[in-house]
């Protein structure tokens, strides 16, 4: 625990109330967030929470750029072709999806939610640890665009509202209409109060879930915590840290900026082949990732559970039952829900099938590990 | 504050022992239980391993994170705690008490005189600029 106080960590607006609730602090992406909340039941209580009934994560650390045309119609728009691997011309206003921003390689600069508030105006939600770089790489590479890009994420605090109980829990806090907001959709609506807050179907969870954005001063985002756990109570609503957040969006194998994508994998390898739309116009990366299709991929990534008795973490060496290296852990963990150790691993295309005994090296001994079907936990259909 | 026994000993590392003649128990501190935790798993030395005192004597971990456990002093195992293996969840709950991790014969009892006693270790603990952790 050497935290040397060089770097001036940043701070949410409820960075105060963590510390009232007792949370345990971390540094993450250089932001001071709370990882658990021991003294009301901890990571493994609130990832069950989050799967059995409501959770709530303070996700102010994300960061936000919102793209919008200078009167010429379309110049966002072609921005954001130009910058993601989805295809934005098919979202509708309200509309939202998962994309990346890549390099000209096919690698991640990085994942993002793509939001279309308007007519030709974008928000892109970004992670935290990443928010410098990605907005530096979006101002730079919308400069021959008719559009302007800027960093938003200061000005809101951002809460996520996740489990099969969250719908019950907003419908306290709001006039929208729930059961029309489907999955991957916003709206703009009164939420805890907050006229015109933004009020989305998503989340990192593997649950149904919504997330708020609202005005990021300390007051306001205060006043929003607390009215979401008390609108919560009776549903055992409990906060949630970025404990909870890894393993609930590992057991969902949704990926992790450094850990399943980064500037040195590219999108085939992390199997997001179905969020890249190669037959859209022209988009950064585009080239690099069609000729790497004409070629074999090195590597691929697969889902293990832990046969013998230890738990994989990230960047542990995997190794085929010959006793060679051929790849490493991104992500491991044992998993608070299914009660059984996973990881999810790069190895070459090869070693990937499923039922395939692969071995973990955890400290001094090499582990027996099975490649399993992925997600490794699909939420029930209601 | 009495959650730390007089008649235990601690390491910088979180770890206590209590000496009863050239015999002794080790576990973790309730500190270290906190700071790891969930635990979730806990693997420890076969009987008859002969320990090093600071050497490697098993780990300790939690959902989020893997802790080395180091011995307090030299000597011998004599007994690892079995239990732990089917609920390491005792030492979230227990730690000073029914989840000890070993019990070993000390070759060198003199050893436990630098090591912190209850007093000494909760200031340690207090003290934001320690340089060890859990």
């Amino acid at each position: 625990m050497t935290s040397p106080a060089t770097i001036e960590l940043r701070k949410t607006s409820l960075n105060p109330i963590h510390r009232r609730m007792g949370a345990k602090m971390v540094t993450f992406g250089g932001w001071d967030m709370p990882v658990e909340y021991p003294a009301t039941g901890g990571l493994v209580a609130e990832h069950l929470a989050v799967r059995s009934s409501v959770g709530v994560f303070d996700v102010s650390h994300m960061g936000d750029i919102l793209v919008e045309n200078d009167r010429t119609p379309g110049g966002a728009l072609a921005a954001v072709q130009h910058l993601s691997m989805n295809d934005a011309s098919k979202l509708a206003i309200g509309q939202a999806h998962y994309s990346a921003l890549l390099y000209p390689e096919g690698t991640f600069v990085d994942d993002v939610i793509v939001h279309r508030l308007g007519e030709d105006t974008y928000l892109l939600v970004i992670n935290a640890g990443t928010r410098e770089k990605d907005f530096h790489w979006v101002r730079d590479h919308v400069r021959g665009f008719a559009c302007t890009a800027r960093d938003v994420g200061d000005d809101f605090t951002q809460l996520a509202i996740q489990g099969p109980r969250a719908a019950d829990v907003v419908r306290k806090l709001t006039d929208a209409n729930l059961s029309s907001l489907r999955n991957y959709w916003f709206t703009h609506a009164t939420v805890c109060g907050l006229r015109n807050t933004l009020l989305a179907r998503t989340g990192y969870t593997g649950e149904d879930g919504f997330e708020i954005y609202v005005p990021s001063d300390p007051r306001t985002s205060e006043m929003a915590w607390s009215r979401v756990l008390e609108a919560g109570k009776e549903f055992g609503i409990l906060p949630c840290g970025l404990g909870a957040r890894n393993t609930l969006r590992l057991e969902s194998k949704m990926a992790l900026y450094g850990h399943e994508i980064s500037e040195s994998i590219n999108v085939w390898e992390a199997g997001l082949d179905r969020f890249c739309k190669m037959e859209k116009t022209e988009f950064i990366g585009r080239a690099a990732l069609e000729s790497a299709k004409a070629g074999r991929i090195q590597r691929t990534l697969v889902g293990l559970e832990m046969i013998e008795r230890g738990i994989a973490r990230d960047s542990y060496k995997v190794f085929d039952e010959a006793g060679r290296e051929i790849g490493y852990v991104t992500s491991g963990s044992p998993a608070p829900f299914l009660k059984t150790n996973i990881a999810l691993a790069y190895v070459p295309p090869g070693h990937s099938a499923i039922g395939n005994t692969l071995l973990v090296e955890v400290r001094t001994q090499k582990l027996k590990a099975r490649i399993v079907p992925t997600p490794f936990y699909k939420r029930p259909k209601h | 504050m009495d959650s730390y026994p007089n008649d235990f000993r601690f390491t910088k590392e979180h770890e206590w022992i209590k000496v009863t003649g050239d015999t002794a128990t080790v576990g973790i501190t309730d500190y270290a239980q906190h700071e790891l935790g969930d635990v979730v798993f806990v693997e420890l030395p076969k009987v008859g391993t002969k320990l090093s005192a600071s050497q490697s004597l098993g780990t300790v971990e939690s959902v989020k994170a893997v802790s080395e456990i180091y011995s307090p002093a030299s000597g011998e195992v004599l007994e690892v705690n079995q239990s732990l293996a089917k609920t390491p969840e005792q030492l979230n709950t227990d730690p000073h008490g029914s989840a000890w991790l070993v019990k070993m014969k000390l070759s060198d009892p003199k050893e436990i005189a630098g090591l912190m006693d209850a007093a000494a270790y909760q200031k340690y603990i207090a003290d934001p600029k320690k340089e060890a952790s859990a």
